[in-house]
C-alpha cells in the first residue's frame, strides 16, 4: 500500500461536498460527508470521463455533471444510467485537519 | 447549392468522420459559475414538481372527465382541447426533466413520472434515456446526435405536419413496435448498451400493449372515445410540443462545441413555461442538465452576460428560426447568427463551419 498523501485542509471541503485532486498524472474526486469523513474515488466519470468534481454531492452519492449518473462515493458503485461501470475507490483520511489519500 | 446533403445516420461516414476530428464527446464550452452559486442552483429540492405534477395529474383526470361526460356534443371539445395538450404537449418535458432526475429530488417520482410522460410521448424509456444521453453528449453533431429535428436541408412539409402529430405518431409507434419485436436495431445499438435490451423490449412490449388494447376498446364499442384518451392526444395536442421544441436548435448551428451557438433561449408566456418546465431556457440547461426546470430562471439571469441576448417571444424566435430554415433549403450550411454581449467569452466555434473541416484522414 501507498503513502498517505497530503490533499488539502480539511476545511478546503465542505461537508456534503467534492473537489478535484490531480496526482502523478491521474484525477480523483475527494468527497466529505455530512459528518465530515473523508473519502476519495477517480475523479473521471465511467461514462464518458467528464470530472465528477463539478457534480454535485447527494448525501452519499456524486452525481455526475454530464448525464445525471450517479455514483455511491463511499461504495464506487453505480446506481443510475448512463452510469454503469463502478468507479475505484481509494482509502481516505482526516489526520491533523489535512485530508490525506492513499492511492 | 452549398454543401452537400449530409448523413445524419449513426452509422453513416459523417458519424465516423465527427469521431476522427475529435467532435465527438468532445468538451463543450461553459460560462464560468463559482461553485458556490452553482451549488445553490442545482439544489434538489421535491417541492416544485410535486405541485406541478398534482396540477397536471387533476388537470389531466378533469378535463378527461369533462370530455367523456360531454362526450357526442361539441362542449366536449374545450376539454379534449385541454386534455390533449396536457397529455400530448405536457408529456415532453415530464419525460426530459424526470428523465435527467433533477426535477424531483426522490427518485422513485422521477422514475414513476418519466415512465408516464415516456408512454404519453410515445417513446421507450430505456432506449430514450440512452439517446438523450448522446444527445447531451453531442448536441446538434451530425452523425452523432439521434435527436436532431432539422435535418438539412430541412423537410419544411412534414415539420408543419408534426404538429397535427403526423406522421410523427405513426413514426414512433412503429419503433416501438419494432423494438417490441426484435429490440434496438443498429442506430439505437449505437448508443444502447446489449445489458438495457431486456428492458427495451419490456418497455416496448408494455407500451404496445395499452394502446393495442385501448384500440380494440374502440373497435368493440365502435367509438374512438378510448383513443381520444389515451393515443389520439400525441395527434391532437401534441401542437405546443412541436411549437416549443423545433425553437430549441432549429435554425442554428451544427458541429459546434459550444451551446450559445447551437440551442436558443426563448422567453415565453408563462403557461407555455409551465407546460414546458423551463425548458425555454434552452442554452442554460445544456451547459448545465443539473440545474433543475425550477432553477433555470435563476441559472438565466447569473450567465446571461455571457449568452447571446434570449428571443423575447415565441413570434420573435419563430421569425428568426423561419428565415433561418428557408435559407437552409438551398444553402445547407447557413445558420441563424448568434452574438454576444460585450465582455462575454468569445465562441467555442471553429468546427461549425462545414468546409472548414479538416479532412478525416
Ligand atoms: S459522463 Fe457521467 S453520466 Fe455520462
Amino acid at each position: 500500500m501507498s503513502d498517505w498523501i497530503d490533499v488539502c485542509a480539511a476545511d478546503e471541503v465542505e461537508e456534503e461536498d467534492v473537489i478535484r485532486f490531480d496526482h502523478g498524472g491521474r484525477t480523483f474526486a475527494v468527497y466529505r460527508d455530512e459528518d465530515g469523513a473523508a473519502f476519495c474515488t477517480d475523479g473521471l466519470c465511467t461514462h464518458e470521463q467528464v470530472h465528477l468534481a463539478e457534480g454535485l454531492v447527494l448525501e452519499d452519492e456524486i452525481e455526475c455533471p454530464k448525464h445525471n449518473g450517479r455514483f455511491n462515493y463511499k461504495t464506487g458503485a453505480a446506481l443510475r444510467t448512463p452510469a454503469c461501470v463502478a468507479l475505484a475507490t481509494y482509502p481516505a483520511r482526516i489526520e491533523g485537519g489535512r485530508i490525506q489519500v492513499q492511492i | 447549392m452549398d454543401g452537400g446533403a449530409r448523413d445524419y445516420s449513426l452509422t453513416g461516414p459523417d458519424g465516423a468522420r465527427a469521431v476522427e476530428i475529435g467532435l465527438a464527446s468532445a468538451e463543450w464550452y461553459h460560462t464560468d459559475v463559482p461553485r458556490k452559486t452553482m451549488k445553490g442552483l442545482m439544489k434538489r429540492t421535491d417541492g416544485p414538481a410535486t405541485r406541478d405534477t398534482l396540477i397536471w395529474l387533476m388537470l389531466l383526470i378533469l378535463s378527461a372527465a369533462g370530455g367523456i361526460a360531454l362526450w357526442g356534443s361539441w362542449w366536449a371539445v374545450p376539454f379534449f382541447a385541454v386534455y390533449g395538450v396536457l397529455y400530448g404537449s405536457a408529456c415532453d418535458s415530464r419525460w426530459h426533466e424526470c428523465g435527467h432526475g433533477t426535477a424531483f429530488k426522490t427518485q422513485w417520482k422521477n422514475d414513476w413520472v418519466y415512465v408516464l410522460a415516456s408512454f404519453m410521448v410515445l417513446r421507450n424509456p430505456t432506449a430514450w434515456r440512452w439517446s438523450h444521453a448522446r444527445h447531451h453528449t453531442d448536441t446538434i453533431i451530425v452523425g452523432r446526435d439521434p435527436e436532431i429535428a432539422f435535418m438539412r436541408p430541412p423537410d419544411i412539409a412534414r415539420k408543419a405536419l408534426a404538429f397535427i402529430g403526423i406522421p410523427d405518431v405513426f413514426v414512433h409507434f412503429g419503433i416501438l413496435l419494432r423494438q417490441a419485436v426484435s429490440g434496438p436495431n443498429a442506430e439505437e445499438a449505437d448508443y444502447i448498451p446489449t445489458s438495457e435490451v431486456p428492458k427495451v423490449k419490456f418497455w416496448a412490449r408494455l407500451f404496445v400493449a395499452i394502446h393495442l388494447a385501448a384500440g380494440l376498446t374502440a373497435l368493440m364499442t365502435w367509438s374512438i372515445l378510448p383513443l381520444m384518451l389515451i393515443g389520439g392526444p400525441r395527434i391532437y395536442g401534441a401542437w405546443h410540443m412541436v411549437m416549443v421544441g423545433l425553437l430549441q436548435h432549429g435554425g442554428l448551428a451544427e458541429d459546434v462545441l459550444d451551446h450559445r451557438l447551437n440551442s436558443r433561449t426563448v422567453h415565453m408566456n408563462p403557461v407555455s413555461r409551465w407546460l414546458y418546465w423551463n425548458m425555454n431556457y434552452h442554452v442554460e440547461h445544456h451547459m448545465f442538465p443539473m440545474v433543475p426546470y425550477h432553477a433555470l430562471p435563476k441559472l438565466h439571469e447569473v450567465i446571461k452576460d455571457d449568452l447571446p441576448p434570449a428571443n423575447p417571444s415565441i413570434p420573435h424566435a419563430y421569425k428568426e428560426m423561419i428565415a433561418a430554415v428557408l435559407r437552409q433549403r438551398t444553402e445547407p450550411n447557413y445558420c441563424a447568427p448568434r452574438s454576444l454581449p460585450e465582455g462575454a467569452k468569445p465562441f467555442r466555434a471553429g468546427f461549425h463551419d462545414r468546409t472548414a473541416l479538416p479532412e478525416a484522414g
